[in-house]
């Protein structure tokens, strides 16, 4: 086995790296950019059951080390992610994960029933974090009975296995993700992004068209590793971590606070060769640190036990 | 082919009121066309974090250099604003579809508004250069942020507009596009989207190309920042990637 490869339910990832869910597309773009075959995986683009066309413009706005984005789970709809996008996609030896969303807990057990059984794809990842429609998405993903319901019956429909998107608008990350793993989730991918706003500073007006929006970028990884770090106290569950990934050196610290893979986001946009170049540069980071394999780096800020000074 | 280059500053100024010229060499200069867009990466750091879309105003393919025009908005125009001959420059292109300089026949019109009006540069130029007339219609805001006027009048008929009045026809360049024949069989505009509008209503039965301004995230069409509904089959269309050049009447509202 390869010193980059990791094995997760479902997933024979080539390398810890893959592109995050609404950062990517359906990867066509990208496709024409580099070979989509060298990714560990590809999360593609949230699949409702309808076509979306998503929130009204402007959807983005850059933020200290960060962006906001508010663009709504626009996507063309199971149908044509079924017949367009997932096929498109088969030409390249790689696992697919389908992000699935919905408004309704029906939405989700459909999508998840059908999109599971196409061909190339290895696992489902269920949104219950979009911080950004009017019904569904974060409604599922803040109280620990609902998560847990959703995850169950999503379970008892798909063909492959479930990973819960966790999102970090909650007062405790832990409590969603014991819940989602009571419910029968086979693994976990964290973070969605964190609820945000920009304003313009002459009229107060909210710069999104939709006032709030999710951040991510460079400005939430410690939020995220710090989830992370929880979270892999608490359950034995895999986690696909992501959150303002841009450098080895993030990866490597996501790795260590206890993911078995990652997930590359905001950096797609900024750089479109993010995710190869991460690839590319991650044994020679491995050489640095003595590691053998990534899985030597899981979980290993885990070993500095905590001595409770605090009052 | 869209590539990623750190190409090298050959020089920049300030040419008119937060107007800055920007001259970079590099290889990906042989792929860019008329129209199309660079999306700029102002400073290797997180902040600011993303790019910058600035669409191209001349091409010099032989020199390996192009040149870009845009004015000062914000952080990131201000930290590129800082940029000398000799330093790196962060650029992700060419992005998007140009103007198709073979539609126009014999004679076409340009019109550009503001910082709308540096792309149309290049495009006269090679339309001239295939032996097309061209009359340029270009609206300022005031006479301080004129800018190419000379540039523009060396190749055909330019009329300026200014909102102020301080220089040209006072008002938009609908005041003057009102006052001159249309005997051009094409046009090309590039401007705030009520501009184009303005313009698109003005010619219905002529063949017209819009090029659009819109908010931008990726600049590849992955992030579905910039989608516009569309009048066409389509749902919609993203500007960086289905345009940001449009026929005329593609784009709704």
């Amino acid at each position: 086995m390869s010193r980059l490869a990791v094995k997760l339910p479902g997933l024979d990832l080539k390398n810890p790296i893959m592109p995050a869910s609404g950062c990517f597309g359906f990867g066509r773009e990208f496709a024409n950019l580099y070979d989509l075959s060298q990714l560990g995986a590809i999360m593609i683009k949230a699949t409702t059951r309808e076509a979306r066309f998503g929130n009204p413009t402007p959807r983005v706005a850059e933020t200290a080390s960060g962006m906001l984005n508010a663009i709504g789970l626009q996507n063309p709809g199971l149908e044509k992610v079924l017949t367009e996008e997932l096929p498109f996609l088969e030409q390249f030896d790689v696992p697919i994960i389908a992000n699935v969303a919905g408004s309704q807990m029906e939405d989700y057990i459909e999508v998840a029933e059908v999109i599971s059984r196409a061909p190339n794809v290895r696992a489902v990842e269920l949104n219950i974090s979009c911080p950004n429609v009017k019904e569904g998405g974060i409604a599922f993903g803040t109280d620990p009975d609902t998560a847990k319901a959703l995850t169950e019956a999503v379970k008892a429909v798909s063909a492959v296995p479930v990973y819960v998107k966790l999102s970090p608008n909650v007062t405790d990350i832990v409590q969603i993700a014991e819940a989602v793993e009571a419910g029968g989730a086979d693994g976990l991918t964290m973070i969605n992004t964190l609820l945000g706003m920009r304003l313009d500073h002459k009229t107060g007006k909210p710069i999104l068209a939709n006032r709030t929006g999710g951040l991510s970028g460079p400005a939430v990884k410690p939020v995220a590793l710090r989830m992370v770090y929880e979270v892999r106290k608490r359950t034995v569950l895999p986690i696909i971590g992501m959150g303002g990934i841009s450098a080895p050196e993030d990866v490597i610290d996501f790795l260590s606070a206890g993911a078995d893979a990652v997930a590359v986001g905001t950096a797609n946009f900024i750089n479109p060769f993010i995710c190869p170049e991460l690839i590319q540069n991650l044994p020679g980071k491995l050489d640095e640190l003595g590691a053998e394999s990534v899985s030597d780096l899981t979980g290993r800020s885990h070993l500095y036990e905590l001595t409770d000074h605090r009052a | 082919m869209i590539r990623k280059e750190l190409m090298t500053v050959v020089r920049q100024r300030e040419i008119a009121y937060r107007i800055f010229e920007l001259t970079a060499r590099g290889s990906i200069v042989g792929d860019m066309e008329p129209g199309q867009f660079v999306h700029i990466r102002p400073a290797d750091s997180f902040e600011p974090l993303l790019r910058r879309p600035i669409s191209i105003a001349a091409i010099e393919p032989e020199k390996k250099e192009f040149t870009m025009l845009y004015r000062t908005e914000g952080r990131g125009t201000e930290v590129l604003a800082e940029k000398k001959s000799g330093d790196a420059l962060d650029v992700l292109g060419p992005l998007g579809n140009g103007f198709p300089v073979h539609e126009a026949k014999r004679k076409a019109l340009l019109v550009g508004g503001g910082i709308g009006v540096p792309p149309l540069y290049e495009l006269a130029r090679q339309l001239s250069t295939l032996g097309v007339e061209t009359v340029h219609v270009l609206g300022f805001d005031s006479a301080d942020s004129v800018f190419y006027e000379s540039e523009f009048s060396a190749i055909g008929k330019t009329y300026v507009a200014t909102v102020d009045g301080t220089r040209g026809t006072a008002g938009f360049v609908t005041h003057v596009l009102e006052g001159i024949p249309d005997d051009f069989d094409t046009y090309y505009s590039c401007g705030p989207a009520p501009m184009l509008k303005a313009v698109e209503q003005l010619y219905p039965g002529k063949t017209g190309y819009l090029s659009y301004e819109q908010r931008m995230g990726c600049g590849i069409g992955a992030c579905f920042a910039c989608v516009c509904k569309s009048n066409d089959a389509r749902d919609y269309v993203k500007v960086c990637s289905d345009g940001p050049v449009f026929p005329a009447g593609v784009v709704a509202g």
